[in-house]
């Protein structure tokens, strides 16, 4: 029973990291740049989330909703801000050290703002749990309403992006910008709304993670951030099934790891795997191989 | 005598800075006019400076961002803390340092070969996320180990409790509580750090330069400017990529062996992410590519903020800013056309001085 009760904890875990690694794989997919403030942005979210209901004493949906929009016009900014003037730049490097930059912005401003020491989270998802095998396993509110919340996400993007027009100018500026923009899409609009999406599904990330371990800290968002990439990779980036397989996959990876390995050499597994997947399958479970041409 | 070629004069300005820089402190330090609290940063500051030195060889030079400097230091550090302390007094402080600096080196390039190989095929960011993985995973992996000697040999586990010494043994590395004592190994020759340090710093220019200026060091460029241009005109790409970030993570070593025989606690702790990313910072703002940027950006940051006390609070937040706007300032393609019409119109308007 232990062992369903740690797959049920590597698929909440993984499922956070699902939605985390959709705004990689999505920025990724079509700005071709990592964002690596991407992680702090789910800091943000949790902070602004816990502010809301305990400062200004908002109701927990309204609490989720703004921490949802001030992510998205975050999110936003920051790519008009520091990446936008990159975009055209002769070194892909300058925007990569750009982001570790606005990272470092962004844990430092909360670091001033909110203090170093470690909050506590407050319970916002009251859901009522689940008890399995005449008790045997119980698997919490949040768990359930970490994993819905994957699934609905994911079906959501998918048909987002196959259905609607500016889901097809995803795609399009993803395949091939100036293509895209000779055909009359607007490729900064486009990725502006990749930003916006992403930093938007960064807010709920946020709050599903701390809702299931409940400490915030300025570092909080790193951390995960830095393995949702992993899972991108892992999934194939650019690919949005594939984002959610890897996040799956590494969360119950590190789960187990942490349970019948050692817990102080999970996130070194959780690692490892991303030098293992780069050593044999580069472009990922589902990613598409890219010919550079001259 | 042969007029020497720019390049030559270049390397020798930067020999030159370091020996002037060496020849201030140690005044300043002689007339008592450098506190206490500075004298102790001298040796980090060595440290910090070959670290810069190296990462620029493989962002500068290479064009690869490598966020796992702080894990190459760590092994130097550590394989070399651990190589003085089982050789202890079986050998006279002056050529056991020497072993060490070469044992932290010869380990972290093997871990830079190890890291490299597989990754330099791969796409820049790659190399990036992988380094930073890296890093953890060093500082997972020594976060865990205790290192025991006793007249059977080395013992290795992963636990406290695991280790079984012989009677007379003693635990070198303890987990999480990391090396101590190894200064202690070293005290006659204490006083003499900072001077190793800086003929660290000189070999590691002497390295660097050489390797930038040689064969393979215009092939390294090459490779960077553009991948399949070079590999069109023969040169094997991820040699020389390879090649480069191997010497930097054996810099790096160095790095972290001076750092490891300065300090009495060795922790694992110090080399995290962030360290990585301040030695990047040092590089960024130095200029990428200019090995005396690297040198003078390392001193005026690591040194003002500690000088200047309360303003280090702000430190890393302005560093941030400080970050962000030289890289929009230095790449993007409009700040590049701006700064170029700015400097027309001074251009044009010159002559016209003259002339009236």
């Amino acid at each position: 029973m232990s062992f369903i009760s740690y797959l049920k904890d590597g698929i909440s875990l993984g499922s956070v990291y699902a939605i985390i690694a959709l705004g990689y794989t999505m920025v990724y997919g079509i700005a071709k740049m990592l964002n690596f403030a991407h992680g702090d942005v789910i800091m943000v979210g949790a902070f602004v989330i816990l502010t809301a209901i305990t400062k200004a004493g908002l109701s927990p949906l309204l609490s989720v909703v703004l921490g949802v929009i001030i992510c998205t016009v975050l999110g936003v900014v920051i790519e008009m801000v520091a990446y936008r003037p990159l975009r055209k730049a002769s070194s892909n490097l300058a925007v990569l050290i750009t982001a570790i930059g606005v990272s470092y912005l962004l844990q430092n401003l909360a670091l001033l703002i909110f203090g170093a020491d470690a909050k506590s989270f407050v319970p916002v998802i009251n859901f009522p749990s689940l008890t399995l095998f005449d008790g045997r396993l119980t698997i919490k509110g949040v768990t359930i309403v970490t994993i819905l919340a994957c699934i609905i996400i994911m079906v959501g993007l998918t048909l987002f992006v196959s259905k609607t027009k500016p889901g097809r100018a995803m795609q399009a500026v993803s395949e091939d910008r100036d293509a895209a923009q000779l055909m009359g899409v607007n490729v900064n609009a486009t990725i502006s709304l990749t930003f916006a999406i992403g930093s938007g599904l960064a807010a709920i990330a946020g709050l599903l993670l701390c809702s299931a371990y409940p400490t915030l800290t300025p570092y909080t968002g790193a951390m995960p951030g830095i393995k949702a990439f992993v899972a991108a990779v892992f999934g194939g980036i650019g690919s949005i099934p594939g984002a959610m397989v890897g996040g799956i996959l590494l969360g119950v990876i590190e789960i187990f790891g942490r349970a019948y390995i050692s817990s102080q050499v999970a996130d070194a597994i959780v690692f490892a795997v991303l030098i293992i997947v780069l050593l044999v399958k580069p472009a990922g479970l589902f990613g598409k191989n890219i010919q550079e041409k001259v | 005598m042969k007029k020497m070629n720019k390049t030559t004069k270049n390397n020798f300005i930067n020999y030159g800075l370091v020996l002037v820089l060496f020849a201030v402190a140690q005044t300043l330090s002689a007339t008592g006019n450098l506190s206490n609290l500075l004298q102790g940063l001298l040796v980090p500051l060595c440290v910090y400076t070959i670290a810069s030195i190296s990462l620029n060889l493989v962002v500068g030079f290479s064009g690869e961002l490598s966020l796992g400097h702080a894990g190459f230091m760590c092994v130097g550090a550590y394989s070399s803390a651990l190589f003085s302390n089982v050789v202890g007094d079986a050998l006279p402080s002056v050529p056991r340092l020497i072993l060490a600096i070469l044992v932290g080196a010869a380990v972290a390039a093997v871990f830079g070969i190890l890291i490299g190989v597989p990754v330099l095929r791969l796409r820049g960011d790659y190399l990036a996320i992988v380094t930073l993985a890296f890093g953890e995973i060093i500082k997972n992996l020594v976060n865990i180990l205790y290192v025991g000697v006793d007249e059977n040999g080395i013992h290795v586990t992963t636990n406290s409790s695991g280790l079984k010494l012989a009677a007379g043994g003693k635990k070198i590395m303890k987990g999480a509580l990391g090396i101590s004592g190894t200064s202690t190994l070293y005290k006659d020759i204490k006083p003499y750090f900072f001077l190793i340090g800086v003929i660290l710093i000189l070999i590691t220019l002497f390295i660097v330069q050489n390797l930038v200026h040689s064969r393979s060091g215009r092939a390294i460029m090459a490779a960077r400017d553009n991948r399949i241009a070079a590999e069109s005109i023969g040169i094997n790409v991820t040699k020389y990529k390879l090649l480069a970030f191997t010497v930097s993570a054996a810099l790096a070593g160095v790095a972290g062996v001076l750092y490891a025989h300065n300090i009495s606690m060795l922790k694992v702790s110090i080399f995290d992410y962030n360290l990585s990313i301040m030695i990047l910072v040092y590089v960024v703002l130095g200029g990428i590519g200019s090995i005396r940027g690297s040198i003078i950006a390392t001193i005026v940051l690591y040194a003002l903020p500690e000088m200047l006390r309360g303003f280090s609070t702000y430190r890393m937040l302005i560093y941030a800013i400080v970050l962000i706007i030289m890289m929009l300032f230095n790449w993007a393609p409009a700040a590049i056309d701006w700064r170029k019409r700015v400097l027309e119109k001074i251009h044009n308007k010159l002559p016209k001085k003259e002339a009236a």
